[in-house]
């Protein structure tokens, strides 16, 4: 991707759309290049970080494909308030996020399978991946017509360790210990402890980067596919073409208002008499009425974001293995992914790592409905007669009606459960991980490491089910100094197998991100991070009016 | 006017000074009893002690609240609102990016919904008993009855996304000719008129009927003047006073209470300016937000006074 450039028109949108499509299908990277017919790819391709497939990837993100440019397209996503912000360090919310994408890049950028790809830095090195050095481009220019230098890069991500900032991420920054300017486009980071996934911690989007010094982030002056031409927090922000666009033929579009919409009844109404070209946060009960107009079109994208039965581990009944076992026997997850999601979910085997993303595990056999078994386990435990509360609240997406489903298959297996339907506020501070059942409802974090280190370490503060685990903690650190991809890959793998068999949690399905697209609208995709295609849309769509 | 009017002008000028300052302080005292502070709504879920220990100070949440209160109060008085703690702009200018919308939405459906409510409470006062009566008075009721986001939403449904006539959304801005003016604000002024409609004309009927009632009204009817002489030239002008206090009452609605429907037609008012300062617990724009709300509130109410007694031989020359 280091020399698009000089092959600015390779491969159009819709191209690598057919190649990805015949990847997923299982073609292998040398047929994908006959169907292009391009021996250029592969050198193009060399500055990918992972994997032989991330070096096509990188296409799709980098190359101008044959979009039609032009347009103002208008786009609602579902809340917002005097507190937006174009300040990235702050982004709080989906809205937040998309607006944050359309004005600023990241050193690093996940494509639609959560795998970082470099964007604005040109190379990365590590030594024992601890020792981290950033090459940046160095074609790339703010809004302002200030140069990219190494100085904005370490202001961007020193400024979250400030309390004063405010950054939402900053006990995740933690690790930095050392961020300094080694050139004027090399930046070398030093970490406390060896973290491999560093390049995808670069991608999240509150590590955008910004021009050194600013204090004022109203403007959103930053490397982005837009500039900011009105931005009002609370009413609506409108983003311009940046003419001096570092990707050359991108983006497509001539400008975005951005609005929320907070009614999701009104959202969906607002696409439908065309009001609106997109909106994000569809319930699957409106997913007829879209799929209905012949004017727009359901996006549905399986996402990382998933409802678990938590099961404490430090108490009775959950310490019983069996009754553990039992419980996560008793999730009927098809029926779930029915009759809760309206099939806009994915069944998932009682461990974080959804199908289909980066080290999911796929020799791991699924977990089935069982309760002949489970009734076995149950008596086995001397709990065949039991009565247990259950606490759920709408607070966890769908944990309800899941929590009345588990209801219904433990009735068959003996077990008697009530379903105590507790209010959103306050629900997270005082009831979650609090009782010996309840359900949580855990958004996708970027990367494998993130996700078992805030819910999964034996000592992280949301270790939902309390579970205790020497060898999944040492796995963790094992995994997070290893940069051999393969090695990394087997490690999370055996890390997985350890939360399905041992951990109490029961992860019934993995819950997809739904969004309502105008027809005219093209290119657009799925990201499993969130909705608007992982909040990254605006450099990639266009209007075909 | 006399002396007596605006003596009573002066009265209620200084009682509303006082009442807006009573209400700050009410409205001081809740929102600083409402769990999490600035800082922690800022910071979110996954902030950590000294990030809010940090932001605290910064926005001088470490002090007392009498003292809070004060320095807003000091600083009021020599014209500055203060800052949002959420994004750091001037609350003026917050507010003055919302006013205008709010006074839009609320003069265009003040303008539709007076003469009808006084011609709907009216026609069913001189009908009174008769069928065009009772029709209108099952039509008001069940206006009022019917929440207004289902209005809302079924005006949507019908008129813009299956019609295709009006937009769903409405906003302030982006209107150049009136065709523009008129169908982005057919739908909000429609189910506000719903809400506000039935219970003016309640109002009116009421009022109307009871001066019908009087004794000098069946004098002119045995005089033989026409009905329609009658209500107009004789009962109505009596009937002004309670008229207007209902009319009063509605207005004051439409400029703080209409967050619904500004939520259900995404228009930028001040009523969703003030859930959302509520949230982030964003104390300088609450205030200023009651305020404002309040002052209006007291205003129309005196405006009502004014009609009543101007419109009062007794009261007008005391």
């Amino acid at each position: 991707m280091t020399d698009h450039k000089d092959t600015p028109e390779l491969i159009s949108g819709p191209d690598s759309l057919r190649v990805f499509e015949g990847l997923n299908r299982g073609m292998s990277r040398r047929n994908a290049l006959q169907m292009l017919g391009l021996a250029g790819v592969a050198a193009a391709g060399a500055g990918s970080l992972f994997g032989s497939a991330g070096k096509l990837f990188a296409e799709e993100a980098t190359a101008g494909g044959k979009g039609k440019p032009g347009g103002k397209i208008r786009v609602a996503g579902m809340s917002s308030s005097t507190a937006d912000t174009l300040d990235p360090a702050k982004g709080a919310l989906s809205t937040d996020y998309a607006r944050h994408y359309m004005f600023y890049n990241g050193l690093t950028r996940f494509d639609k399978h959560l795998v970082p790809q470099l964007e604005l830095a040109e190379r990365i090195d590590n030594v024992d991946a601890t020792l981290w050095t950033i090459t940046l481009r160095k074609d790339v220019t703010f809004h302002n017509g200030k140069g990219l230098s190494a100085a904005d890069v370490v202001f961007s991500l020193s400024r979250h360790k400030d309390p004063l900032t405010g950054s939402k991420v900053m006990p995740l920054m933690e690790q930095f210990a050392e961020i300094k300017a080694t050139g004027p486009n090399e930046v070398q980071i030093r970490l406390s402890a060896p973290n491999a996934e560093l390049p995808s911690i670069l991608a999240v989007s509150h590590l955008l980067i910004v021009p050194e010094g600013t204090t004022d982030f109203n403007k959103g002056i930053g490397t982005g596919p837009f500039t900011v031409g009105e931005f009002k927090p609370g009413v609506r922000s409108v983003a311009v073409r940046n003419k001096n666009y570092w990707k050359p033929g991108l983006p497509y579009l001539d400008e975005i208002e951005f609005i929320a919409i907070a009614d999701e009844p009104s959202r969906v109404n607002a696409l439908l008499s065309g009001d609106v070209h997109m909106i994000n946060e569809v319930n699957p009960r409106s997913t007829t009425r879209i799929a209905a107009s012949p004017k727009h079109r359901v996006v549905d994208a399986p996402s990382g974001n998933y409802t678990d039965l938590i099961i404490r581990q430090d108490q009775l009944p959950g310490k019983s293995p069996e009754f553990t076992q039992a419980m996560k026997l008793l999730l009927d997850r098809e029926q779930v992914k029915s009759a809760v999601f309206r099939g806009f979910a994915v069944v998932g085997n009682d461990h974080p790592i959804a199908p289909g993303s980066r080290y999911f595990n796929t020799d791991l056999p699924q977990t089935v409905y069982d309760p002949e078994k489970a009734k076995f386990l149950l008596k086995k435990a001397g709990m065949e007669s039991i009565t247990m509360p259950v606490m759920a609240s709408p607070a966890a997406t769908g944990s309800v009606d899941i929590a009345v489903l588990l209801q219904q298959s433990a009735k068959q297996a003996g077990l008697k459960l009530d379903v105590n339907r507790l209010p959103s506020d306050g629900y997270w501070s005082n009831h979650w991980m609090k009782h010996p059942l309840s359900f949580g409802n855990i958004n996708p974090r970027p990367n494998a490491d993130v996700m078992f280190s805030q819910f999964f370490q034996s000592k992280a503060p949301w270790n939902e089910s309390g579970w205790q685990n020497d060898q999944f903690d040492q796995l963790l650190m094992l995994a997070r100094g290893e940069t051999d991809d393969a090695k990394r890959a087997k490690m999370y793998a055996d890390m997985q197998t350890l939360v399905h068999d041992h951990c109490g949690i029961g992860v019934p399905v993995f819950i997809s991100n739904i969004d309502g697209v105008d027809q005219r609208i093209k290119g657009y995709d799925s990201n499993p991070l969130g909705g608007f295609m992982g909040y990254m849309f605006a450099e990639q769509v266009w209007l075909d009016a | 006017m006399n002396s007596h009017t605006l003596w009573l002008i002066c009265r209620r000028f200084g009682a509303g000074v006082v009442t807006l300052l009573i209400v700050s302080m009410v409205v001081f005292a809740i929102t600083a009893v409402l769990p999490g502070d600035a800082a922690q709504q800022s910071l979110g879920q996954f902030a950590t002690p000294e990030q809010v220990a940090a932001l605290r100070l910064k926005l001088g949440l470490d002090q007392p609240g009498v003292l809070r209160y004060l320095h807003w109060l000091m600083n009021l008085l020599t014209g500055d609102m203060g800052q949002s703690v959420s994004n750091a702009m001037p609350v003026g200018e917050l507010m003055a990016g919302r006013v205008p919308n709010t006074l839009m939405l609320a003069g265009a459906t003040a303008l539709v919904s007076v003469p009808l409510a006084l011609i709907l409470g009216i026609g069913s006062a001189m009908g009174r008993g008769g069928r065009i009566d009772s029709c209108l008075s099952f039509i008001t009721l069940a206006m009022v009855a019917v929440p207004e986001f289902l209005v809302a939403t079924l005006a949507v449904l019908i008129f813009a996304v299956n019609l295709g006539w009006l937009s769903a959304l409405s906003y302030a801005t982006d209107i150049t000719s009136p065709l523009q003016f008129l169908r982005t604000y057919a739908l909000p002024v429609m189910t506000l008129c719903c809400v506000i409609v039935a219970q003016m004309a309640r109002m009116t009927r009421a009022a109307v009927i009871d001066q019908l009632d009087s004794p000098y009204v069946e004098m002119a009817r045995l005089k033989g003047v026409s009905p329609i002489r009658i209500v107009l030239r004789h009962a109505l002008p009596n009937a002004i006073g309670p008229i207007a206090n209902a009319i009063a009452l509605s207005l004051s609605y439409l400029l703080g209470g209409v967050v619904i429907v500004e939520t259900i037609f995404n228009y930028p008012g001040i009523a969703s300016l003030m859930v959302d300062a509520v949230t982030n617990r964003d104390m300088a724009l609450v205030q200023a937000c009651t305020m404002l709300f309040c002052a209006a509130y007291l205003a129309l109410v005196l405006l009502a006074d004014l009609c009543a007694i101007l419109s009062n031989p007794r009261l007008r020359n005391q």
